[in-house]
């Protein structure tokens, strides 16, 4: 039965065309995916059937939904509709939810909205649903005593309370860790077959897709490129747009020469039995503080031209290791040296060390100075070396080249560039110093499937080309797997499995690098579909 | 949220004692003896000699200091040098127009604000938004006295329904209140366009929040949204502007005191330090401090009853 007919929707917010004749239909009881990259026009969709689109939005077409057109409806019926029959989820679980507010009252909410339950009843219901979406927290906490995954589940308790007809999940796991994202798309399967309910899920993640829905509509630019039910789009791919979009999510960089192990002339990256531990606040008043062991007997090492993954979940210790290995702060016990050298060297860095080690962080956006040109940002770490490079500009060049951009875009401004160009410039930053060694942190895990696969590309061209060592940190298991030799898996601080990455794939020994795999999200192999 | 209580009080002790070291050192490093000013410049040396002992000025600097404590934990604040009479008396003579007239000021600003700031922030852009907007900016940009003084001008001079200045005392308070408006006025409304431009910048930053998209997709609508998800939150920022605001308006109201012709402790200190009378700059200055820092911890509990990510869980 059709639940949600979307027919030629066209939306303009001021002037800029944002969608271009979406059809999209949602059956009562599947799972419809909507999928396409940044800027493809998946969430304003999802917006325009919630009513909830931003100012100077105009829109054309219709969106029936239960025999009415949603786009004709006034703004009180809206209101009537939204959290009743039907409900939203949204990405972030880390800010959805009111701050002030507890989880128990923010369900009820949407129970007192549109029914007139008494506020205890309200109340009893929501503690019901938060059962039901299987969260094991009381209602009378507040949403930052509780994780990610626990808030989502909130979020979702809050979007079934009333059981609506349908529900839009937009990119519900794409903030979570992969075992929790498991566990969240059963929860939502298992809801649309209790409650009979249409729901679009919408994501970047064709993996994600692949596993649940039932049909699948593909987005580029606005416009819908490609829709069927999910076999058929992933197996008889037609649009050369869905085509690419596989390719470049299950993509794997070319070119790899297996890393030779003979014995290097350096020693590389040394952690030896590194612990790093944090107070906890006390319980009492004066009572003794607990700590939290944050890195826990920490053994591992890079040779000279070694391509290390680390992968985990948050919370595992990844980052203050990270902070660890740059000497940004000192560890409790054991030591880490670079080519015999200790890393943390009190409040004076360490240059010698510094300047054969760089860093390309996650976020494209937020670790450039915006007021400075692309020449200063990139030649930056010089600042690592006694005397200045007499031929700069000629190095900047070179390092612009190297990473795929032109000598020219050493004279624009940060805001002029594409996540994608950011993170190229953030690798020209740090191989400007010539380093032995690059700490790739999530590095890729902003970016879009298809800008991510040319970054990977780059990556391990560079890996190859200057026998280049880098530890690569990621939460996600295929990307470490693609450019990684060896691969450390990590959990509550200690490291539990070490071994070749493709054996530690094809054979892992630690339960929680099994339960790690077996929860993230594939792609079919179509070779054997 | 007792924890955070006891924490919050622990801190109030300690910047009091840290606050009546500092005070007490300043003050006696500040050149000019006090009893050579009180006698003169012609004052005979044996005199001289005999003041600066009986004023307890050639004890060692401990001595000195635990006496004014006790001093002040007794009531005890000492005789005023220029008046001859007990500075307790001076100043609680003074605190009783000076505070009613903060409070009375604050209150006025704060109801003036908090729908200013509401108002232009749910209709951001709009013409209302415009209009208030344009208001705060006036009344941030105008001086208070000279406002003040137009309030005289226009009440006091031309329509005669308030007095032009001074104080009645408490002994009918309707009157008191009366003649206490004018300069309430004149004190809040800079005060108040400071907080609704506060109020509209916090409540804007929280409707943006992903938590506001939330509640509307529960079927709330705006003004909904509005009032029971944005509201609350926006309160942090205000509540620290209400509290820097409050410590302003108990001493700062001193030019404000000049043109109403009010005795209040804004006139009390000014007049203090102009002759040397220490012992009172020293007991107002504590008194006003004392003040800031209660009303900090006002603003701190205040914070946690509104956030709860700030109180935790003993």
């Amino acid at each position: 039965m059709t639940l949600l007919g979307v027919k030629n929707l066209t939306l303009n917010i001021g002037p800029h065309p944002i969608l271009h004749d979406v059809d999209l239909t949602v059956e009562a009881g599947k799972i419809t995916a909507i999928t396409g990259e940044s800027g493809s026009g998946k969430s304003m969709t999802a917006l325009a059937i919630m009513g909830l689109l931003p100012k100077g939005a105009n829109t054309t077409g219709t969106i029936t939904f239960e025999g009415g057109d949603l786009l004709q409806t006034s703004e009180p019926d809206l209101c009537d509709i939204r959290g009743n029959d039907i409900g939203m989820v949204f990405q972030e679980p880390m800010t959805a939810l009111n701050p002030v507010h507890t989880i128990g009252s923010q369900v009820a909410e949407t129970i007192r909205i549109h029914t007139k339950a008494s506020k205890t009843d309200a109340m009893a219901q929501a503690a019901t649903m938060l059962k039901r979406v299987g969260l094991d927290v009381p209602p009378d906490r507040y949403p930052h005593e509780l994780s990610g995954g626990q808030r989502q589940r909130v979020v979702i308790a809050m979007a079934i309370a009333l059981r609506p007809k349908l529900l839009i999940a937009d990119e519900p796991t794409t903030a979570l860790d992969v075992t929790t994202q498991a566990r969240i798309l059963t929860l939502l399967q298992s809801l649309v077959n209790e409650f009979q309910m249409g729901l679009i899920l919408i994501t970047h993640d064709l993996a994600v897709v692949a596993d649940v829905a039932d049909t699948i509509t593909v987005m580029k630019k606005g416009r819908v490129v490609e829709s069927g039910p999910a076999t058929r789009v992933l197996t008889q791919t037609q649009h050369p747009y869905t085509k690419a979009l596989l390719a470049a999510s299950s993509h794997q960089p070319a070119t790899r020469e297996p890393y030779a192990s003979q014995t290097p002339a350096t020693p590389g990256l040394v952690v030896q039995n590194v612990t790093r531990t944090y107070p906890l606040p006390r319980q009492t008043i004066l009572g003794r503080r607990a700590h939290f062991r944050a890195l826990d007997n920490v053994s591992l090492t890079i040779a000279p031209g070694e391509r290390v993954g680390l992968v985990g979940e948050s919370g595992c210790g990844k980052s203050t290791l990270t902070r660890a290995i740059l000497g940004l702060e000192d560890v409790q016990a054991g030591t880490i040296t670079l080519d015999g050298d200790p890393v943390f060297t009190g409040n004076r860095p360490n240059l010698t060390v510094r300047r054969k080690m760089q860093v390309v962080f996650q976020d494209p956006y937020g670790s450039f100075n915006p007021r400075h040109r692309v020449g200063r940002l990139v030649s930056e770490p010089w600042h690592l070396l006694e005397t200045k490079p007499p031929n700069g500009p000629d190095l900047i060049a070179q390092a612009l080249t190297d990473v795929g951009l032109t000598p020219s875009d050493a004279d624009k401004y940060i805001h002029e560039f594409s996540g994608g160009q950011r993170q190229r410039i953030a690798i020209a930053r740090a191989l400007i110093t010539q380093p032995d060694l690059i700490i790739f942190d999530e590095a890729v895990s902003a970016l879009d499937v298809s800008v991510r696969a040319q970054i990977l590309d780059l990556i391990a061209d560079l890996g190859t080309k200057r026998r280049l060592a880098y530890l690569f940190i990621s939460h996600d298991l295929h990307v470490v797997r693609a450019v990684t030799d060896r691969v450390l898996v990590m959990q509550k601080g200690r490291i539990v499995e070490d071994g070749p990455t493709a054996q530690v794939y094809d054979t892992p020994q630690h339960p929680y690098t099994k339960e790690l795999l077996a929860a993230a999200p594939h792609l079919p192999d179509f070779a054997e579909v | 949220m007792i924890r955070y209580t006891a924490g919050r009080l622990a801190s109030l002790i300690l910047s009091l004692i840290a606050a009546s070291i500092v005070i007490f050192a300043v003050i006696e490093v500040i050149p000019g003896d006090p009893a050579s000013f009180m006698l003169g410049v012609n004052a005979r040396e044996d005199t001289l000699a005999a003041l600066r002992d009986q004023m307890g000025l050639n004890d060692p600097l401990p001595v000195r200091y635990l006496n004014w404590v006790t001093g002040l934990l007794t009531g005890d604040l000492g005789t005023s040098w220029t008046y001859k009479t007990p500075v307790a008396d001076l100043v609680a003579d003074r605190i009783w127009v000076s505070l009613p007239l903060a409070i009375y000021a604050l209150t006025l600003s704060t109801l003036i604000a908090f729908p200013a700031g509401i108002i232009a922030a749910s209709r951001r852009g709009g013409p209302a938004d415009v209009t208030i907007m344009g208001a705060t900016q006036l009344g941030v940009a105008i001086p208070n006295f000279w406002f003040a003084m137009i309030l005289v001008l226009i009440f006091a001079i031309n329509l005669r329904w308030f007095s032009a200045g001074g104080f009645p005392g408490w002994e009918d308070p309707a009157l008191a209140l009366k003649s206490l408006t004018l300069p309430a006025i004149a004190l809040a409304l800079p005060q108040a366009a400071i907080l609704a431009r506060v109020m509209r910048s916090s409540l804007l930053d929280m409707l943006g929040e992903d938590f506001i998209r939330t509640a509307r997709a529960k079927g709330l609508s705006r003004r909904q949204a509005l009032w029971r998800h944005a509201v609350r939150n926006a309160l942090i920022p205000v509540l620290t502007i209400i509290g820097l605001q409050f410590s302003f308006l108990l001493a700062g109201g001193i030019i404000i005191e000049q043109v109403f012709f009010l005795p209040g402790l804004g006139r009390l200190i000014f007049q203090s330090i102009s002759a040397r009378d220490l012992i009172v700059v020293e007991s107002v200055v504590m008194l006003l401090v004392f003040t800031v820092i209660v009303v900090n911890f006002a603003v701190d509990l205040a914070y946690a009853a509104v956030d709860p990510r700030l109180r935790r869980r003993a």
